[in-house]
């Protein structure tokens, strides 16, 4: 019962400021990573950090509900989804540039 | 003989009147529209739909032969079509006794000519179209006899004018065909302009166009005859003297006939079609139709006179030109001209059965004798190829039995052909040997036109005729009917006579030249309907035997005066009956076997060889004879070259002066507007739509440099965004 005490007693806000500064560091990740695969932790870090303002706002302000719950469910399914065909891609690029810098990749342009 | 009671007839009646006249209609447009490409099953859709036609007429007939007041209540089927103002016009079919013995004759004529056809224009190139306009000819007969009102009578009456048109006008490469075509077709509308004129003057005179209610009812016939019309006639004797120019178109009276014999152009069994089934039978069906309007007139009224002067001049012109002619065909023509003549006549003087009768008969013995004309000439022709091919040394080419050459020059090799008429009489003699059935069927014919005594069907009816007219003039003392009975005695005589003479010129005598001489005898196709044809030349005349005359009417017994009996409740008064009085029956033996000898002496005893000159030419008037009273140069003169010249110059005032210069100044004036339109096209929407164009394409250059490839970039300005889009909701919605 003590490290539920522990919890309880974190305010809301400290929960908001974690979160910010994960966003922060995974959008720094993805606009300055020459490595598309960095890039794409980068953007698992901004989704996770969205799931922990979800997660913290449920727990404090409607706790009776479902949904907060559910929403996070749902953003691991396409994080992981997301993950799956964003490495398929890197692969499938590397194989044929020999390179993962997204620099690099300019091949639609006109 | 006949049920006494009035017999209800089978309620399906109604039905098959309806359905008669579809099959060959239905054929027509099968023919038309699918199947001309196939010639055999072209000609087998005609001939079975006739035949399906004939099938249903002769049960209608065969069912109400025998009733006695048909005519007072006649099997109608009606229905309402067109609302005119205050009344309906109603259509629809019916049969009465008229009607019903027109139900026999129609069909049977009818599928015995398409059977003939077949075999006739077997070698034609036009086999499949030859059908469908026959099998509208047939079928818009057939409309025409089961319709119980001038309107639809009118409507089939115009569409047999139209396949007349199109068939004399078959071989529509030779210029004498489509001139003949368009000659039949405007002489005849002279006609049908005034029955226009008739039907639309008795609609508004009576409400009603139907047969039944107009000329079965005393009340609405008392009122014709006492309104007025113009010239002192009676609205009633108007309306049927305008019917009766219709008459006069379509069945060739004076001055309307010019067009029959040209309409010879056409093949022999549309001959057949239009003088004995169909067209020309038409004008006298509806004449006797409107028999009770002339009787409302009253008796000696103008409407009278000038229908039994017509058909006794016509009969005895017609007679008289027929005597000095040589082609096979006209012969025939002015013979059925003649021979209208003698039924219009007879209407004329009030003898209606008798002109009925003579229609029925002469239907049979007429179609029977162009037919065998048919034959005739087909032998000739094959003949002459015949003869051609053994002098040219190649038998091959005796299969031509030449009917393409009809159709313009397809035989180049073959000029000399076109100088050789195989419808010239002088140029047969002797067919009697080579075509025995045809001239079998001939002589019936020929027989029965002539009046032969007893055994043709033309002495019974042609005596009727003659009895009406003998009793109402010689008897009675009417000046009119006495003229007639004169003119038309006169006619028969010349009828015997050129009779004769087309039968020995034909089948007598020796060969004239070596197509005769290689004739040949027709397929069985078309000897078959002859034969048929012949039974009833003979016998057809029992049906209307009187029932005084020695040893035929107890012969017949109680069948004797059936036609009259049976049409007897057509009329609601009866025109008086003459009774039995033996010098007319004289007259017309003697002239029948008068004509005959004074034939056969000038032609029979010493037959024409080749080269002679024929005795008719040493007439004095022979050359106005021969010329057809120069009936057609005179309307050639008054009619149709002050038209030619009226048309010319109007062409050169009007077409060429006013309305080309109007339509060569509104062509100016388009060109001037279009040329204006063409320069705002070039400068208003060319221009603006390309300035459209130029426009995107900078701005799309311009844009494309935004376009750098760099994912991150692109995530950059995202935020960028975002984040502009987050200050500017702060500071607008705080």
């Amino acid at each position: 019962m003590g490290l539920q005490n522990a919890i309880n007693g974190i305010p809301l806000e400290w929960y908001l400021i974690v979160a910010a500064a994960l966003f922060s560091i995974g959008l720094y990740g993805v606009l300055a990573r020459k490595n598309a695969v960095a890039m794409l932790m980068g953007v698992e870090l901004m989704l996770n950090s969205v799931n922990l303002n979800l997660l913290a706002f449920w727990r404090y302000l409607a706790p009776e509900s479902a949904a907060g719950l559910a929403f996070a469910a749902f953003v691991f399914v396409v994080a992981a989804a997301e993950t799956a065909v964003g490495l398929a891609l890197i692969i499938a690029v590397y194989r044929s540039l020999k390179s993962v810098d997204p620099e690099t990749l300019t091949q639609l342009k006109l | 003989m006949f049920a006494e009671a009035p017999v209800t007839a089978p309620p399906y009646l109604a039905t098959l009147l309806w359905l008669a006249p579809l099959p060959p209609l239905v054929a027509f447009a099968l023919i038309a529209l699918f199947f001309n490409r196939y010639r055999q099953l072209s000609s087998t859709i005609a001939v079975v739909s006739m035949l399906a036609s004939t099938v249903m007429s002769f049960i209608v007939f065969f069912n109400v032969w025998q009733l006695k007041d048909l005519g007072k209540a006649p099997i109608r089927s009606t229905f309402p079509w067109l609302p005119t103002g205050d009344t309906v016009l109603n259509i629809g079919v019916g049969v009465d006794p008229l009607g019903a013995t027109f139900l026999f004759m129609v069909p049977l004529a009818c599928s015995l000519i398409f059977i003939y056809s077949t075999g006739y224009m077997a070698n034609d190139p036009y086999y499949s179209r030859f059908f469908a306009y026959l099998s509208l000819f047939g079928g818009s007969m057939m409309g025409l006899v089961v319709s119980d009102n001038l309107l639809t009578l009118f409507i089939f009456w115009e569409l047999m004018g139209f396949c007349s048109y199109s068939l004399i006008g078959f071989f529509f490469r030779k210029p004498s065909a489509y001139r003949a075509a368009v000659k039949a077709f405007m002489t005849t509308r002279v006609g049908d302009m005034l029955l226009l004129l008739g039907m639309a003057y008795l609609y508004t005179q009576t409400g009603t166009l139907s047969f039944h209610e107009i000329l079965h009812n005393e009340e609405v016939l008392t009122k014709l005859a006492e309104t007025p019309a113009v010239f002192g006639l009676s609205a009633a004797a108007a309306i049927a003297l305008l019917i009766f120019g219709g008459t006069v178109g379509k069945s060739a009276q004076w001055p309307l006939h010019v067009w029959l014999p040209d309409a010879m152009e056409g093949p022999t069994p549309v001959s057949a079609m239009i003088h004995a089934a169909t067209m020309v039978s038409a004008g006298v069906f509806m004449l006797l139709r409107f028999f009770p309007l002339l009787q409302a007139a009253g008796e000696h009224n103008t409407a009278f006179l000038v229908v039994a002067l017509i058909g006794a001049f016509t009969a005895f012109m017609g007679a008289t030109i027929a005597v000095a002619q040589y082609d096979i065909k006209r012969v025939l023509a002015f013979s059925t001209i003649s021979q209208l003549g003698f039924m219009v006549a007879a209407t004329g003087i009030g003898a209606y059965v008798a002109a009925a009768f003579h229609l029925l008969t002469h239907a049979f013995f007429k179609a029977l004798l162009f037919l065998a004309s048919g034959s005739v000439i087909h032998g000739v022709e094959h003949g002459h190829h015949a003869a051609h091919a053994h002098h040219a040394g190649h038998h091959g080419h005796s299969s031509h039995a030449g009917h393409e050459e009809e159709h313009g020059s397809e035989h180049e090799e073959h000029a000399h052909d076109h100088d050789f008429d195989p419808q010239d009489m002088r140029n047969m003699g002797g067919l009697a040997r080579r075509m025995p059935i045809t001239f079998a069927t001939f002589l019936i014919g020929g027989a029965a036109l002539a009046g032969v005594p007893f055994i043709t069907a033309g002495f019974w009816s042609k005596d009727e005729i003659f009895a009406d007219a003998y009793y109402h003039g010689l008897v009675k003392g009417d000046g009119l009917a006495t003229l007639v009975f004169v003119l038309l005695v006169l006619s028969a005589l010349m009828t015997a006579f050129y009779t004769t003479r087309q039968i020995v010129m034909t089948f007598l005598g020796e060969p004239r030249t070596e197509a005769a001489a290689h004739a040949e005898e027709s397929v069985p196709s078309m000897t078959f309907p002859l034969i048929v044809l012949a039974v009833f030349a003979l016998f057809i005349g029992f049906i209307n035997v009187p029932k005084d005359f020695p040893v035929f009417g107890a012969l017949v017994g109680g069948g004797a005066f059936w036609l009259k009996n049976f049409l007897a409740s057509m009329l609601l008064e009866k025109p008086e009956a003459p009774p039995f009085n033996a010098v007319p029956v004289l007259f017309s033996i003697v002239v029948a076997l008068g004509g005959i000898a004074l034939g056969y002496m000038v032609y029979g005893v010493r037959p024409l060889t080749a080269g002679q000159t024929d005795p008719v030419e040493r007439l004095p008037f022979f050359k106005f004879l021969h010329n057809r009273w120069y009936w057609d140069d005179l309307y050639r003169a008054i009619f149709v070259k002050p038209m030619q010249f009226i048309a010319d110059r109007y062409s050169e005032a009007v077409d060429r002066g006013v309305i080309d210069r109007i339509l060569e100044g509104g062509y100016a004036l388009g060109a001037r507007v279009t040329k204006g339109f063409a320069e705002f096209d070039r400068v208003v929407i060319t221009g603006f739509s390309d300035a459209v164009g130029r426009a995107f394409r900078a701005a799309g250059d311009w844009v494309r440099d935004l376009q750098t490839g760099q994912v991150q970039g692109y995530l950059l300005s995202s935020l960028a965004m975002a984040l502009v889009i987050l200050i500017v909701f702060i500071f607008l919605f705080q």
